[in-house]
C-alpha cells in the first residue's frame, strides 16, 4: 500500500511537467496579449509596452519563456509569475480562491453523497415504487441537462418565489462582515445553487451505479445464507448488503472529479463564484497569460490528488484490494 | 423434416430485431429523426429568417394561435399584439388586440434563404400577411425565437456528429497504432494518454476555444470549434480501440493479411475495425450528446459560435449578458434549453438502446 502510494505521488511530477509543456503551448498560442488593450490609451506608447513585455520576458522565443515560467514554478517555488491584470503575483491571487474551490467541492461531494447512496439503496430495495420511478426519471433528465442550464432554471425559480439570494457566495452586507450565525445562513442561502446545479449530475451517476451495486449484492449467495438463518432484514440490508455495494462508489467518486471540476468551472463563471472558475474565465478573455497558465495546472493538480485520494480511500474501505 | 434452406438471420438483423423490443429506445429514435428533419428544412419551416430583426417588437410575449372566433371555429389564426406602458412602473406589456385577427397562412413569401442551403428560395411553411406570428416570442432585437431555434439546430446537431468524426478518426488511427505495433511505442503512447486523460476537460477546453481568432468569418469558427470539441475525448477511444486490437492482431486471418502483403494500416483499418463497429457505433451514439452539452456550454459562455451562424447554447447567451432579471421577466428565452435536454435525452436513450441490441449476450 504504501510502496504504491509513493510510486503513484513519484508520477504525478513527470505528468505536471508534460501537462505544463501542453498548457503553455495552448496558452501561448492564443492570438493578442493583455498588453494590447492599454494601446488605445495615448499616454501608453509602444515604448512602454516593449518595456513591460521585456520586464515579463515576453520579447523572448517561446522555449526560453517556457523555462524561465518553469523555473519560477519549481525553482521560486511556486512562483508563477505576475498577473497582468491584477498586478501582483498569480499565487496571492490565486490562494484564497483556491480555498473557496475546494470547499465548494467538498460540499458537493458530501450533498451528492448523502442524497445519492440513500436513493441508490431505496430504489434497489423498491424496484417499482412511485419514488423510484421518479427518482430514476430525475436522473435521466439529470443527465442531459447541462449545468448553466440547471442554474439558469434554479435562479428563474427563486427569482420568481421573490427571493434574491442568486449570484456570489454572500449578500452584499455580510460580505466583510465578522463570522457569525446570521453570516452561515447567508452563505448557505447563496450555496445551494451551485452545490445543486454541480452534483446533480454526480448524483444522477451515483445513484445509478448505487442502484445496479445493491442489486448485484442483492443476489449473491451470502446474502441468501444471511436471510436464512434468520438475521433481521435490516441487518442484511445495511450490515451485509450496502457495505458491500458502496466500494463499487469509491471509484466512480474518483471518475466524477473531472466532471466535478468542469461543472464547477461553469457554474462558478455563472454565478460569479470566488473560485477559480471566474479567474480563469476572465484571465483567458482578458490574455492574462501567468494566471490562466497557473489555474490550469491547479486544476489538473486538483485532479490527480483527487484521484489519488479516492484510490486510498478505496483501499481503506475495501480490505480485499491490495495494490503491491 | 423440414424441407428448404433453413432461415437464418444476419447479426445485424437479430441487433435490429433486438432494438426494435426497446420501446424507448425506438420512441427515441423518431424524435432524433425528426429533429433531424426539422434542422434539414428550418429554412422552409422557419417563418423568418434567424436574423430578420423587428425593433418595434423586442421581448414580445409568445403569441398563441387560435382557432375559435366567437365561438366558431375557424382557420388559425393570430391576434396583432399591441404594446401598452404600465402607468406606474413603465414596464411595456404585450395583449392581444382581439379586434385585428391574422390568418395564418401556409406556404407564404418572406425572408429568402437557402433550400436545402442550395436553392434559393423564400417560400415558408406558414406565416401571416401583415401582422408577425413569433410562436416562442422574440429576444431583445425583436428575431423570432421560434425561427432562431430551428436554425440554431442546424448547428447544435451538426456539432456533436462532425466532432465525433474526427475525434473518432484521431483515436482509432492512434490506438491503433498503439496496439497493432505494441512495444516500446505502445507504451510510449499509452503514457501520453493517460497523462491526457487527467486534465480536467473544461478547462482546457475553454482554453483551446479562446486560440480560435475572433475576426475569422463565423463557418471558421464553427470549424474551429468543433475540432476543439473532437480533440477532447478522443484519447479514451485510442485506449478502447488499443485494447481490442492488441487482443485482436494474434488471430490467424490477421496474420494471414500480413503474409500476403497487406501494409499495416490496410490491416489496422480493413481487417481489425470491421471488428469493431458495432463498438464503434454504440459509442459514437453515446459520445455525441456530451458533444453537443460542450457545445453548448461553449456558446452559452459566449467562447463558441458567433452571428450570423446560432445554436441553442447562443440563444440562452442572452439571459446571461442580459443579467437574470431577464429569467423572471422574459422567461420563454429558455425555450432552446428544452431543445438541448430532449435531444440529449433522446441521443442517451437512443444509445442505450443501440448497445443492449448490439449485446449479443443479451
Amino acid at each position: 500500500m504504501w510502496l504504491y502510494l509513493l510510486r503513484r505521488v513519484l508520477l504525478i511530477p513527470p505528468a505536471l511537467l508534460l501537462i505544463s509543456a501542453l498548457v503553455f503551448a495552448v496558452v501561448y498560442l492564443q492570438p493578442g496579449n493583455a498588453l494590447q488593450q492599454y494601446l488605445e490609451d495615448p499616454r501608453f506608447t509602444e515604448e512602454t509596452k516593449r518595456l513591460i513585455e521585456r520586464q515579463y520576458g515576453l520579447d523572448q522565443p517561446p522555449h526560453i519563456q517556457y523555462l524561465m515560467w518553469l523555473r519560477g514554478v519549481v525553482l521560486g517555488p511556486l512562483d508563477f509569475g505576475q498577473s497582468i491584470k491584477f498586478g501582483r503575483p498569480v499565487v496571492s491571487v490565486l490562494g484564497e480562491a483556491l480555498g473557496w474551490t475546494v470547499f465548494v467541492a467538498l460540499i458537493t461531494i458530501v450533498f451528492t453523497w448523502l442524497i445519492a447512496i440513500p436513493l441508490g439503496i431505496y430504489t434497489a430495495l423498491n424496484r417499482y415504487g412511485p419514488l423510484s420511478v421518479v427518482s430514476n426519471f430525475v436522473g435521466y433528465i439529470g443527465l442531459a441537462v447541462p449545468d448553466f442550464l440547471v442554474v439558469l432554471l434554479l435562479v428563474a425559480w427563486v427569482l420568481s418565489t421573490g427571493g434574491t439570494n442568486v449570484g456570489g457566495l454572500f449578500s452584499p452586507q455580510f460580505i466583510d462582515a465578522p463570522w457569525g450565525w446570521a453570516k452561515f445562513v447567508n452563505l448557505m442561502s447563496h450555496l445551494w445553487i451551485p452545490v445543486v446545479a454541480i452534483g446533480l449530475e454526480g448524483v444522477a451517476g451515483l445513484m445509478r451505479q448505487m442502484r445496479s451495486s445493491m442489486l448485484d449484492v442483492l443476489n449473491q449467495d451470502y446474502i441468501r445464507t444471511a436471510r436464512s438463518k434468520g438475521l433481521a432484514a435490516r441487518v442484511v440490508v445495511y450490515k451485509h448488503a450496502v457495505r458491500n455495494a458502496i466500494n463499487p462508489m469509491i471509484s466512480l467518486a474518483g471518475l466524477q472529479l473531472p466532471q466535478l471540476i468542469s461543472s464547477s468551472i461553469v457554474v462558478s463563471i455563472i454565478l460569479n463564484l470566488p473560485t477559480i472558475g471566474p479567474l480563469l474565465f476572465d484571465a483567458l478573455i482578458g490574455k492574462d497569460q501567468f494566471l490562466s497558465m497557473a489555474v490550469l495546472m491547479i486544476a489538473a493538480f486538483l485532479l490527480m490528488v483527487g484521484n489519488l485520494l479516492a484510490d486510498m480511500a478505496l483501499a481503506w474501505a475495501d480490505p480485499r484490494i491490495r495494490y503491491d | 423434416m423440414t424441407s428448404g434452406p433453413v432461415k437464418t438471420l444476419s447479426p445485424l438483423q437479430l441487433a435490429w430485431r433486438r432494438y426494435r423490443r426497446s420501446r424507448v429506445g425506438v420512441f427515441s429514435g423518431y424524435v432524433l429523426l425528426v429533429l433531424y428533419l426539422v434542422a434539414l428544412f428550418a429554412g422552409f419551416l422557419a417563418p423568418y429568417s434567424s436574423v430578420t430583426q423587428n425593433s418595434l417588437n423586442p421581448y414580445q410575449p409568445p403569441q398563441r394561435v387560435h382557432w375559435f372566433r366567437d365561438g366558431r371555429l375557424q382557420r388559425p389564426f393570430v391576434y396583432v399584439m399591441k404594446q401598452e406602458r404600465d402607468p406606474v412602473t413603465f414596464v411595456r406589456r404585450f395583449a392581444e388586440d382581439t379586434s385585428q385577427p391574422q390568418p395564418v397562412r401556409f406556404f407564404v413569401r418572406g425572408d429568402s434563404y437557402g433550400f436545402l442551403g442550395l436553392i434559393p428560395s423564400n417560400i415558408h411553411l406558414f406565416g401571416v400577411e401583415g401582422g408577425s406570428i413569433y410562436l416562442f416570442g422574440t429576444d431583445k432585437l425583436g428575431r423570432c425565437l421560434f425561427s432562431r431555434i430551428l436554425i440554431g439546430a442546424q448547428v447544435s446537431l451538426t456539432v456533436g456528429i462532425v466532432a465525433v468524426i474526427i475525434s473518432f478518426f484521431l483515436g482509432i488511427l492512434i490506438g491503433g497504432i498503439s496496439g497493432y505495433y505494441g512495444g516500446r511505442t505502445d507504451a510510449l503512447i499509452q503514457r501520453l494518454i493517460e497523462i491526457l486523460l487527467s486534465i480536467p476537460t473544461l478547462p482546457i477546453l475553454l482554453a483551446l476555444a479562446i486560440i480560435i481568432p475572433p475576426e475569422w468569418p463565423a463557418a471558421w469558427v464553427f470549424l474551429g470549434i468543433v475540432v476543439v470539441i473532437s480533440l477532447i475525448r478522443w484519447a479514451s477511444i485510442a485506449r478502447v480501440v488499443r485494447g481490442q486490437v492488441l487482443s485482436l492482431r494474434e488471430l490467424d486471418y490477421v496474420q494471414a493479411a500480413r503474409a500476403l502483403g497487406a501494409t499495416d494500416l490496410s490491416v489496422i483499418f480493413r481487417h481489425l475495425l470491421p471488428n469493431l463497429t458495432s463498438f464503434l457505433i454504440v459509442t459514437a451514439t453515446l459520445t455525441i450528446p456530451s458533444y453537443i452539452i460542450l457545445e453548448t456550454t461553449l456558446s452559452f459562455l459566449g467562447l463558441g459560435i458567433k452571428e450570423p451562424l446560432s445554436s441553442w447554447g447562443y440563444l440562452l447567451r442572452d439571459v446571461r449578458e442580459e443579467g437574470f432579471g431577464v429569467l423572471s421577466l422574459y422567461p420563454w428565452l429558455l425555450i432552446p434549453g428544452i431543445f438541448i435536454t430532449v435531444t440529449v435525452l433522446a441521443f442517451n436513450f437512443f444509445g442505450d438502446a443501440l448497445r443492449d441490441a448490439a449485446d449479443v449476450r443479451s
